[in-house]
């Protein structure tokens, strides 16, 4: 009886200290009690667990495909003849046998450089156009209906324009990736700033730190993880965006690729720039979300 | 006695449309130099609001407030805040926090050098210099509003404001940084202006405990000297019979006279 008296009234007071030191006092007692040899065993199952059920799924699929693509009447090349005609495409991505003969990496690296310059333009403009509608009230109130009627333009109806102004296809494939991946970018930013505690403000007020101290010292990181999904959003977007315009303006890009197989129809080498595009999207998107843990790590743990 | 720091007349309205409210009115008071004020009210008499027009985080409606002969109505760090949840940056480190004041505030007049050794200088006053590197999500309670109050102590304010300083502390932790407060007023002679809503915190710390009437339309209700030689020890306070007066005043002026009223 007493001693049940005298745990339970004890254990709330304790646990607020326990609770904050545990993040450093836990890590070392987990990495010293779990037993050495289980650790190689444990890494190959992780792996195994997140490999194996994907590469089983596509075995499965490849499978049905060429079952289903196999017959006399079937429109599509099955994964068999896509080996077979496309072998150099799928196992040579670097290979240069002429001006327009050009492994797909070639061209995927070129449609990279122009997503890099016109999501870069994008990332500077946004962050700067979001930290000013986020921060004014009167220039939100005047652009916020603005930006939400432009942002639903379909990123191709803005090439006409770009080209009649450009007068060039390159500089308006780059403008297409620009307008399309601006608006997540600045909509996101200007929320991660609108939601800056009061306190740190207050902070910066006391320390009278002048606007541009405040925008690097207090807005940027703090605004850092709205700021980084929306420049996620925004290079999915480029990177759909981008083969959309090459298919339009010609060059030496995927896009480009895509259509001047399809006018001289080479369906396996369509299905394998396809693959290529759904490579490196998820690996770009891998990239920024990568970064953007690497910045904002420690930005929450308040 | 010369007022170092003057609130003459300060009044407070909030109006939102229509509607208005009174917090505060007519709240004067001359604070000297070196002199450690607690302000003690219930919850919603607009002790915070008045901190705040000292620091200039919020504007007076009427009145005004003067530090050292010169009248304040914007922020600024001859007035450093600590404020009641820390609020440290949480992507720097604990050094990082302190010296981003350091820099702003003697960013002309000191050295690289002089400002790193004042950085270190006041997380020493504090016994914060074991934790320098790390981020305030890795650090307790506690620490974080040490470090809190050497991010204010480095800025050499004038006058140091305290918005409930120990108000989210456990009791133990608490206690340890009221006498951590209390060393270090009797080391530099701060001017410390206080709100807390713990008696026993006022009357150990303060030299005048200035107690403000329910809202709203707050006023200072009574100031009570507290006439207690320094330094003070907690236990040796526990049995003082100036202690338990002054104690005794400050409870009833709260719990009888001024009750707190739930639908206030």
């Amino acid at each position: 009886m007493s001693v049940t008296a005298l745990q339970t009234p004890l254990q709330p007071p304790l646990q607020p200290p326990s609770r904050e030191a545990g993040g450093s006092a836990v890590r070392p007692a987990a990495g010293a009690g779990a037993p050495r040899p289980a650790r190689w065993p444990g890494i190959v199952r992780a792996v195994a667990v997140t490999v194996v059920p994907p590469l089983l799924m596509v075995l499965l699929l490849g499978l049905f495909w060429e079952l289903l693509c196999s017959g006399p009447g079937a429109t599509l090349p099955p994964p068999s003849r896509i080996w077979a005609d496309s072998k150099d495409l799928i196992l040579d991505p670097f290979f240069v046998a002429g001006p327009q003969d050009i492994g797909l990496g070639w061209r995927v690296l070129v449609s990279l450089q122009r997503v890099a310059v016109g999501f870069g333009l994008a990332a500077v403009a946004g962050i700067a156009l979001g930290a000013v509608v986020g921060q004014s009230v009167w220039a939100m109130r005047a652009l916020d209906p603005l930006f939400q009627v432009l942002r639903t333009v379909p990123p191709l109806a803005w090439l006409p324009i770009a080209l009649a102004a450009f007068r060039d296809s390159n500089p308006s494939a780059i403008f297409v990736i620009f307008i399309t991946a601006i608006w997540p970018i600045i909509i996101n930013t200007a929320v991660g700033i609108r939601n800056i505690p009061q306190d740190y403000r207050n902070v910066a007020q006391v320390l009278r730190l002048n606007p541009l101290e405040f925008f690097w010292k207090i807005m940027l990181p703090s605004a850092a993880p709205y700021i980084f999904t929306g420049l996620r959003i925004g290079i999915g977007l480029s990177w759909l965006a981008i083969v959309a315009a090459e298919m339009l303006t010609g060059g030496v890009g995927i896009g480009f690729f895509i259509w001047d197989a399809w006018n001289s129809s080479r369906l396996p080498d369509i299905i394998v720039a396809l693959a290529y595009i759904g490579i490196v999207g998820f690996v770009l998107d891998r990239l920024v979300a990568g970064v953007g843990s690497i910045v904002t790590h420690g930005t929450q743990a308040a | 006695m010369s007022a170092y720091l003057e609130l003459s007349q300060v009044g407070k309205t909030f109006t939102r449309g229509a509607a208005s409210t009174e917090v505060l009115r007519d709240v004067s008071l001359d604070i000297a130099k070196g002199e450690y004020i607690s302000i003690i009210g219930h919850s919603g008499c607009g002790k915070s609001t008045l901190l705040n027009i000292v620091a200039g985080l919020t504007r007076a409606t009427t009145g005004g407030v003067i530090l050292d002969g010169r009248e304040v109505n914007t922020p600024g760090p001859d007035r450093a805040v600590v404020f009641q949840n820390h609020s440290l940056l949480p992507w720097l480190t604990v050094y990082d926090n302190v010296r981003l004041a350091v820099d702003k505030v003697f960013a002309g007049t000191r050295s690289r050098a002089e400002r790193h050794d004042w950085t270190l200088h006041n997380l020493d006053l504090v016994q914060m210099t074991h934790a320098t590197q790390k981020r305030p999500g890795e650090i307790s309670g506690g620490m974080k509003q040490r470090v809190g109050i050497a991010r204010a102590l480095a800025m050499e304010p004038k006058v140091l404001l305290l918005d409930e300083p120990f108000g989210a502390l456990d009791a133990l932790t608490r206690a340890h940084l009221q006498d951590s407060v209390m060393q270090i007023h009797a080391t530099l002679g701060n001017t410390i202006l206080m709100i807390t809503h713990d008696v026993d915190e006022a009357v150990l710390l303060s030299d005048r405990i200035v107690m403000m009437t329910n809202g709203p339309s707050a006023y200072v209700g009574e100031v009570l000297e507290v006439g207690l030689p320094r330094p003070r020890r907690r236990l040796e306070l526990v049995s003082d019979a100036t202690y338990i007066k002054a104690r005794e005043a400050v409870l009833k002026f709260l719990h009888e006279r001024h009750r707190y009223v739930e639908a206030a």
